[in-house]
């Protein structure tokens, strides 16, 4: 046997903490010792389980913490789909489920928890699941979609959070919690009536004290039997009633297990076994499990640190908890249940509104203890805070839990308080961040991990921010600029409310001034969208940018370029040949454009009514390739021509852009229509990007290339073409309507409070019942678009500004020249302006 | 304004033709000039090049007023020029050519360059 110099690691377990143990031992240097050999029973790596409810929104890849699937450590290895069976500390080996025997000099578990599924009989039929796994949630869905009615056996964090995504499937769900209220770890009674008052309100059926007798059925399920003998007919079950620590390879090998399970561990979580220690959910320090992810992680960074002979020791966790469920607020920490010594409470109830909250406070008064938030939950994060940084309470408590008091946001944090428990960054490291050079919460959470993982504290990091900017006397103005001391946003809510038509009527009532390139624009973007006139009727003309103003982008020589729709890219052999021939017959260069689509450049201005005269008369529309609007619906060959496509990709694109071309917006808008998974329109890269499905269409939004490249988000899966275009107006309408001047959609999104899953309410679940507004707006839209070029050469008044010079309409602008290269026009530069003389001829007026 | 005389004068177009806080381009004394009218009915007369753009262009900016300055914004790059002085708003070392320009009987009358500019 050849001595093997360098030490060998093992990790039992690739999950969240697992994986967070083999970051934090390369960060520190341990792969300089130790060779770190890690097992994976699953066949991904680690993923997000916290946020295992949007795997089915944003699929599998998004929820990985290690995409790719290899740590750049080299040290280190991965080896995934691979199980310990057993473990022995004697020989200090672990056997693989394969016979493969791996020696350790120190061997780490993190072997988690798995679901405790109740022995009643019938809990093993098809039909019944657990809710842990990618594969769980995978089999749930499949489930769901041949299933119309559910349950959810459990009522508690993770019961709900199941219940609803069952309910999202399109399953009529009922919750079954044998207690006498649902999430009765974090709530206490009172709390816990207005919880299931809004959880009934999501369509949910609740059960509460009531227990499963039995799951009916003859090897699939039927239905659900409860002790009072009562039977609900369902097709499936999942079951959500509490984690068992994973002990086995543990209890096997002899090493010493918590009474109520769990790999028993001390201070530094070490086993009762030499070299052996346990981290995350199958760890119990003192006896006690943690089924939350940040004291896993504290535990990881805990054993890195013992490793190097450090002292740290994990002396319990903070177990505050936020519901992640759509529209329902539930919130507990510290001590909710009011177990310190003469503890006191504070109890705020307010039945009708469904808000309930109640602090509990030490009984001298000074501190806050922990808490029980229903229905509003805005307090959380600082009420959190103040429990773990022991800060001292205002003089009147009350105003922390009283609707729209200001008092919280007067109570300044100390620098030490965590703000992000999942993470434990503190409000000093966040100031800290602000100082390193980030200008944004999500810069902030990027740099120090705050919010990165539950997000339940991201209010709280972004109004740090924002506080700390103030602070510095760096005031965040959100000016349009200095005629206007409101958002574009507000802007247009304004120029709705009052019906406004014209710039003079806005900046007289609600700003100074005589505008600029700024406001301008933007007003004449917002009546745009309202009134859906011609942009260059007589009073917005000086509104408009100049290319709005000539319809036609400018060039740097000042001359413009000219591009026609062609709606999703496709087009006829006979139109290809007359722009060719309007190019070749004005000298125009031609380029294939990015949007699937063909720009003819160096037009001068006086002659793009007569280059528009012949496409229009051709059948050609204005490509609005100028505008803050619509630009182009790419689409790939679909269906029609594609061995792979499953719709009509090209059909769709064209409807689309051809429904919504015109359309000012804060900034333009892009679109694709994709045939299939293989994306070759690329859809994902625009504002909206719509991909075809075996069933319809899959919606997604926020998509961006430029500067800030984001791939668009799935907003909603499987839709029929009229529920796509139903969302889509209601999305881009809600976007025209809230989103700031030159902010794309991408940006706009990151931007609202609650991100996509705000724009998920909105769009697909009404929650603001604005759907109906939006749609007719849209509506509106649609019925009243016109083409701009053909209006503007059918119109004298407006054809009377195409000319190169006021006084001598005929003369082409002497600074205007051009060079050849590869056989085309090119600009030539241009050093200073050309003067004629006086010699040339001027119209006498 | 006071520096033209009369015979130096030419009528480039009538008031009516440029709109309210709008420019045009005009032939006159050889050069390329950009006529604008602010809000108030006043009207400025420049060299239409842009000497950051470096092309012919600035007749076709945005007119607007910071503070109590009327300017127009090129289209190309948004620099900001003093319809009075032609001084850039942003870099004041940069100045285009004005012009001396009138409004009699309803016509607009440039005047040859007055201040020059060191583009
Ligand atoms: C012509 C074209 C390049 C080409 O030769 O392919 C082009 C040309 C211009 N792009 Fe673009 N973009 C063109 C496709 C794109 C694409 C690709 C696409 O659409 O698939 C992108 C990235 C995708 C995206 O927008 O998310 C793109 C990202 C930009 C950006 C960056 C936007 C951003 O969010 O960061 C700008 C700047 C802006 O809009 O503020 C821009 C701005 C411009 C402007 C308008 C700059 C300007 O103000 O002069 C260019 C003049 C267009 C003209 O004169 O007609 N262009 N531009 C493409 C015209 C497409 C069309 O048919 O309408
Ligand atoms: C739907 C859901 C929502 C949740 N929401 C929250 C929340 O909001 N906040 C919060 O703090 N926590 C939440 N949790 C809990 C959180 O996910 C866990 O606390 C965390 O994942 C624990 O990490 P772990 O590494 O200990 O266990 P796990 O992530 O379960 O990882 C253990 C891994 O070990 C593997 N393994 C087990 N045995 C073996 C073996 N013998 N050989 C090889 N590999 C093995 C398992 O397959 C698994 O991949 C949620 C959990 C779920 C399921
Ligand atoms: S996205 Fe699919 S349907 Fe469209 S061209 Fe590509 S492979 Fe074919
Ligand atoms: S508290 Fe969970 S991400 Fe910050």
């Amino acid at each position: 046997m050849s001595p093997h110099l360098r030490k060998r690691l093992v990790v039992v377990g690739h999950g969240m903490v697992g994986h967070r143990f083999v970051q934090a031992a390369v960060e520190r240097g341990l792969s300089e010792t130790y060779d770190i050999v890690v097992l994976g029973e699953e066949v991904r790596a680690a993923y997000d389980r916290v946020a295992l409810t949007s795997f089915f929104e944003v699929g599998a890849d998004r929820l990985s913490l290690l995409p790719g699937g290899v740590y750049d450590d080299p040290r280190v290895s991965l080896r995934l789909g691979t199980s310990a069976a057993s473990v022995d500390p004697a020989t200090r080996t672990v056997v693989l489920t394969t016979g493969e025997e791996l020696s350790y000099d120190e061997l780490v578990l993190a072997t988690g928890s798995a679901p405790f599924v109740p022995p009643v009989p019938g809990h093993d039929l098809e039909g019944t699941f657990v809710y842990r796994t990618i594969e769980d949630l995978e089999a749930i869905r499949d489930a769901a979609a041949g299933a119309t009615v559910g349950a959810v056996i459990g009522g508690g964090l993770l019961g709900l959070e199941a219940a609803n995504a069952l309910r999202q499937l399109g399953v009529e769900t009922h919750v079954v919690e044998m207690n006498p209220r649902l999430m009765s770890a974090q709530v206490d009674d009172a709390g816990g009536r207005i919880l299931a008052g809004h959880v009934e309100k999501l369509g949910l059926t609740i059960h509460t004290s009531k227990a499963t007798e039995r799951i009916e059925g003859d090897g699939r399920v039927t239905g659900l039997t409860f002790a009072s003998g009562e039977t609900v007919p369902l097709e499936m079950v999942v079951f959500s009633a509490g984690v068992r620590p994973r002990d086995q390879l543990a209890r096997a090998a002899g090493i010493a297990v918590a009474e109520r399970g769990g790999v028993l561990v001390d201070e530094q979580l070490r086993s009762s076994a030499d070299h052996v220690w346990a981290i995350g959910e199958c760890a119990a320090p003192a006896g006690r499990m943690y089924g939350l992810v940040a004291p896993g992680y504290t535990m990881a960074e805990i054993v890195v640190d013992a490793l190097l002979d450090g002292a740290g020791t994990f002396t319990g966790a903070d177990m505050s908890t936020k519901l992640k469920l759509l529209g329902v607020d539930v919130a507990s920490f510290g001590d909710a249940h009011g177990t310190t010594a003469d503890s006191v409470d504070l109890v705020f109830s307010d039945a009708v509104a469904g808000v309930y909250k109640k602090l509990v406070i030490s009984d001298d008064g000074k501190h806050l203890l922990g808490g029980v938030l229903v229905g509003d939950a805005s307090a959380y994060g600082l009420l959190r805070a103040m429990v773990s940084s022991h800060m001292e309470l205002p003089a009147n408590p009350e105003e922390l839990i009283l609707p729209a008091s200001s008092g919280a946001s007067a109570v300044a944090l100390p620098a030490e308080a965590v703000v992000c428990s999942c993470n434990t960054v503190t409000k000093g490291e966040i100031e800290g961040a602000v100082d390193g050079g980030c200008d944004s919460a999500a810069c902030v959470t990027t740099c120090t991990q705050a919010g990165a993982t539950c997000g339940s504290c991201k209010p709280q990091v972004k109004k740090i921010v924002e506080d700390y900017f103030t602070s510095q006397g760096v005031v965040v103005d959100r000016s349009l600029c200095e005629h206007f001391s409101m958002t574009r946003a507000e802007l247009f809510d304004v120029v709705l409310v009052h019906g406004y038509r014209s710039f003079d009527e806005i900046v007289q009532a609600h700003g100074r001034g005589r505008g600029c390139d700024i406001c301008k624009p933007v007003v004449a973007s917002v009546l745009a969208s309202q009134l859906n006139g011609h942009v260059l009727a007589q009073d917005n003309r000086p509104l408009q940018d100049t290319n709005d103003a000539f319809l036609a982008n400018i060039q740097r020589n000042g001359t413009y370029s000219v591009v026609p729709r062609i709606a999703g890219g496709e087009i006829t052999p006979e139109k290809l040949i007359v722009i060719g021939e309007v190019a070749r017959d004005f000298g125009l260069y031609t380029k294939i454009t990015g949007g699937q689509r063909i720009d003819m450049f160096g037009a001068r201005m006086e002659q793009l009514p007569a280059i528009w005269k012949r496409l229009v008369d051709a059948g050609f529309e204005s490509g609005h390739a100028y505008g803050k609007a619509l630009r182009t619906v790419k689409s790939c060959v679909g269906s029609t021509w594609c061995r792979y496509g499953v719709q009509d990709s090209v059909a769709m694109a064209i409807a689309l852009e051809l429904r919504y071309r015109g359309l000012r917006s804060p900034h333009k808008l892009k679109g694709g229509v994709s045939g299939c998974a293989r994306e070759c329109a690329e859809a994902r890269g625009k504002d909206f990007g719509i991909i075809a499905t075996e069933k319809g269409w899959n919606l997604y939004v926020g998509g961006n290339g430029g500067a800030v490249p984001a791939h668009a988000q799935l907003l909603a899966s499987d839709l029929d073409d009229n529920t796509l275009v139903r969302y889509l107006d209601r999305f881009l309408m809600y976007y025209i309507r809230t989103g700031d001047r030159l902010q794309r959609t991408s940006t706009w999104i990151g931007a609202l409070d609650g991100g996509l899953e705000r724009v998920r309410e909105i769009v697909v679940d009404d929650a603001l019942g604005l759907g109906s507004e939006l749609e007719a707006a849209m509506a509106r839209h649609v019925d009243t678009y016109f083409d701009e070029w053909k209006a503007t050469i059918e119109d004298p008044e407006k054809m009377r500004k195409f000319v190169s010079f006021v006084n001598a309409p005929g003369t082409p602008d002497p600074n205007i020249a051009f060079d050849t290269s590869r056989d085309q026009i090119v600009p030539s530069p241009s050093a200073g302006p050309v003067s004629l003389g006086a010699t040339i001829s001027v119209r006498e007026s | 304004m006071s520096d033209a005389t009369t015979e130096q004068l030419v009528a480039v177009c009538a008031l009516e033709d440029i709109d309210r806080e709008g420019g045009v381009a005009a032939l006159a004394h050889g050069d390329v000039v950009a006529v604008f009218r602010t809000y108030d009915d006043h009207v400025h007369a420049l060299s239409n090049y842009d000497p950051f753009g470096h092309a012919s262009v600035l007749s076709r900016g945005i007119v607007g007023t910071r503070g109590d300055r009327p300017f127009v914004a090129s289209p190309l790059h948004k620099q900001a020029f003093d319809l009075r002085t032609g001084v850039c708003l942003d870099d004041d070392t940069v100045r285009v050519t004005t012009y001396p320009v009138v409004v009699r009987d309803g016509q607009v009358l440039v005047g040859p360059a007055s201040g020059t500019g060191r583009a």
